[in-house]
């Protein structure tokens, strides 16, 4: 545990506690001062924000909803759930936000060419968006396992115009397309900016992208006290890398009676090994930049993460996460796929909505706090109209990219509809019973 | 060469004030040494890089044996790792091949025993630092020192990271090799040079590992700023796969480091074809004979 005391908010980097820094070839150094010089200048530069808000009002659709999801609610008595709707976002996640941000940056830096990794193909696509809009060349490296089981993300981009590049090092997902996308950047500095899409990476990224995602907390804080009349008890996100978690946590980081939960992929169970808890069973070292919690082995070697969503689908954790961690002020809790599913399902049968896989591990996170609280008579169907716990769920992402992994998790596709090397593991991993 | 490089041997990073500097004695730099040795016989340092357990335990010992023993002055051992972002794929896939083959780490300081007892170069290790990290720095370089390793090449280390490192590095008589790029300012070029014991490695270009066909002309540059900061030893790496390419850098830098063209023949020849590689290179190291044809 780490003490800290006074704010928790506005952690300007590059060190969160012990957490963070800057763990990088010497070759991108140079770049990292110019992307910190030049995002420092722009956050204090009254055009910059006009522009960025104009274009997070006309072209992303912001503010985003909150809405209450009384129905998914339902059997969590004297508990009422409200989710942050980045699904609705233009491009359909939180992505969008980071990725307006430094595209802004990379043409005010004169950089012509944005490269990207991508895991579930999300950020993907909004860096290939707003490639496409700002007149930019585009090339994004994504994992040749993400790149089968996101097939329609990976037509997204190129409809835009962006290369997609399938990576097939390593254990060919999120990790290495970033690997693949620092190796493309050490040769390619001079004209491009490497759009990191989460909040870990060397400084400046970590605090750079929560700044452009913090706009989620900043909506979703004011929202909940017009809706609600109070704050939240609590706020739920999902945490791979934790780019939206950190995004809605920080508004609220500085109100100590709102509990805030970041839920890890659990994988097909923390104790199997496969799994992307690395808060939960990881160990501090250094990856990709910075100082954080990571799966690794005794001998410091990387381990390959399993989620059955590709964008938690990493090992290491952003190292502000880690030092919330320390600090005690965030709880992160594994998920497992089977939660996550059906935490998913019900969202799309009680409310309508279909989320991101990503998305539904924060959905069952509301749902076992809300469980909690009913176990440990915090709230019962007796709880009085105005005294229910108030959940906020960041909703990161909307589930059409994972249409298909989900019908075959729920053996909604006739046999003859799997296709060959298609997504086996999600159909291993389907519970005994799974309703169609 | 008269050396007026104290300052650069005595760790002074580590914040002592000058009176304690003076009482500190000069740490050996088993690299420095083996780099002064090619220069008073009139060459440029021929380094080489060479994977640990590529492509398997002994017959990367018996590599690096053949290496130090057709003309390597310093010889650089790679420790595999699972994210190696500065490796282009001829490495990449050496170092993938051992870790699918379970390589431990402990191996490393094995192979480093062995290539110190059968060869005169200085033997540092390549390391990505969560290696490091995850055994501990203060463990790692001791181990490493007791094996007869002389110091640690560390690609995604810069000296604001290192604090740990300078400690250990002193403690047990290590050298400290820091990597300078073509982008660097001039202010950085300084630290790396300060920062920096046996010698500074110049990136010869923006990029990865990987043989090129000809040496960058940034290298020049890259050597030359960092001698102003007062380098006393600069060698170049990257894309350098020729024994022509050797001779150019000699003229203005200390040392020539050949990864990926030593690699790819230990793939395809084995241990013996590296010995044959090395002999070939080291020709272009010979600076006052004419070494061609």
């Amino acid at each position: 545990m780490i003490e800290h005391t006074g704010s928790y908010q506005h952690q300007p980097g590059p060190y969160f506690g012990p957490y963070g820094g800057r763990w990088m070839p010497e070759s991108l150094i140079a770049a990292l001062e110019e992307v910190d010089r030049t995002f420092t200048e722009a956050r204090n530069d009254p055009e910059f924000t006009a522009e960025l808000q104009d274009l997070f009002t006309n072209y992303v659709n912001r503010p985003s909803l909150l809405t209450e999801v009384p129905r998914f609610a339902q059997d969590s008595p004297g508990v009422r759930i409200f989710l942050k709707r980045e699904d609705l976002n233009h491009t359909g996640s939180h992505k969008i936000n980071n990725v307006i941000g430094q595209a802004l940056l990379a043409r005010r830096m004169g950089k012509t060419r944005l490269i990207a990794e991508t895991g579930a193909g999300q950020h993907g696509v909004a860096t290939a968006t707003a490639a496409a809009l700002f007149g930019l060349e585009c090339t994004v490296y994504m994992g040749e396992v993400d790149t089968q089981r996101q097939a329609l993300n990976v037509a997204r981009m190129e409809m835009l115009g962006a290369t997609v590049i399938p990576v097939t090092t390593g254990a060919r997902t999120l990790k290495d397309a970033i690997n693949e996308a620092l190796r493309d950047w050490v040769a390619s500095v001079d004209t491009t900016h490497y759009l990191l899409g989460t909040v870990t990476g060397p400084a400046p990224f970590p605090a750079m992208v929560r700044f452009f995602h913090s706009v989620i907390g900043e909506e979703a804080r004011e929202q909940i006290l017009a809706q609600a009349g109070r704050l939240p008890d609590a706020v739920c996100a999902c945490v791979g890398g934790g780019s939206n978690a950190m995004g809605i946590f920080h508004a609220f980081l500085d109100d100590s009676g709102v509990e805030l939960y970041g839920l890890e992929a659990g994988g097909k169970g923390i104790s199997t090994g496969e799994h992307a808890a690395s808060i939960n069973l990881g160990r501090t070292g250094v990856l990709h930049g910075a100082r954080t919690y990571l799966m690794q082995d005794e001998d410091g070697q990387t381990i390959d993460s399993h989620s059955i969503s590709a964008g938690l689908d990493y090992p290491a954790v952003g190292p502000e996460h880690a030092w919330l961690n320390d600090t005690g002020r965030a709880t992160y809790e594994p998920v497992d796929d089977a939660e996550c599913m059906a935490a998913f399902q019900r969202l799309c049968r009680t409310e309508g909505i279909v989320p991101a896989i990503e998305s539904a591990h924060a959905l069952a996170g509301a749902l076992r706090l809300a469980q909690r609280w009913a176990d440990e008579g915090v709230v019962s169907a007796d709880t009085a109209a105005g005294e229910e716990k108030i959940i906020v769920v960041s909703l990161s992402g909307r589930g059409d990219k994972d249409v298909a992994t989900a019908a075959k998790y729920f053996g909604m596709l006739p046999d003859a509809a799997t296709p060959e090397g298609g997504d086996a593991e999600a159909v291993a991993a389907r519970p005994e019973g799974a309703q169609n | 060469m008269t050396e007026q490089n104290t300052g650069q041997e005595t760790g002074q990073q580590s914040g002592q004030n000058t009176e304690q500097q003076v009482e500190t004695p000069a740490i050996r730099s088993l690299t420095s040494e083996s780099i002064e040795a090619a220069r008073d016989a009139g060459r440029t340092a021929f380094i080489g890089y060479l994977p640990a357990g590529f492509p398997t335990v002994e017959d990367s010992i018996e590599a690096a044996v053949a290496l130090g023993n057709n003309g390597a002055d310093v010889i650089e051992i790679g420790i595999p790792y699972s994210d190696p972002v500065m490796d282009g794929p001829v490495i990449q896939a050496a170092t993938s091949q051992v870790l699918a083959d379970g390589f431990r780490i402990d191996a490393v300081f094995d192979i480093i025993r062995a290539v110190t007892q059968r060869t005169d170069a200085a033997v540092v290790v390549m390391t990505y630092w969560n290696i490091v990290d995850r055994m501990g720095v203060e463990t790692f370089a001791r181990r490493l020192a007791e094996a007869g390793g002389a110091g640690i090449v560390t690609p995604d280390l810069v000296p604001e990271e290192a604090g740990a490192w300078f400690e250990a590095s002193d403690r047990y008589g290590l050298d400290r090799i820091f990597l300078t790029a073509p982008s660097s300012t001039d202010e950085r070029v300084e630290l790396i040079t300060e920062s920096s014991r046996g010698f500074v490695y110049g990136v010869s270009v923006m990029g990865v590992t990987g043989a090129r066909s000809e040496v960058s002309t940034a290298a020049e540059n890259v050597v030359a700023r960092a001698h102003a900061a007062g380098a006393p030893r600069v060698a170049v790496g990257l894309g350098i796969s020729k024994p022509e390419h050797i001779r150019e850098i000699g003229a203005y830098a200390d040392g020539a480091i050949v990864g990926t063209a030593l690699v790819a023949a230990l793939r395809d020849g084995g241990p013996a074809a590296v010995g044959t590689l090395a002999a070939e290179l080291a020709t272009g190291a010979v600076k006052n004979s004419r070494g061609d044809a």
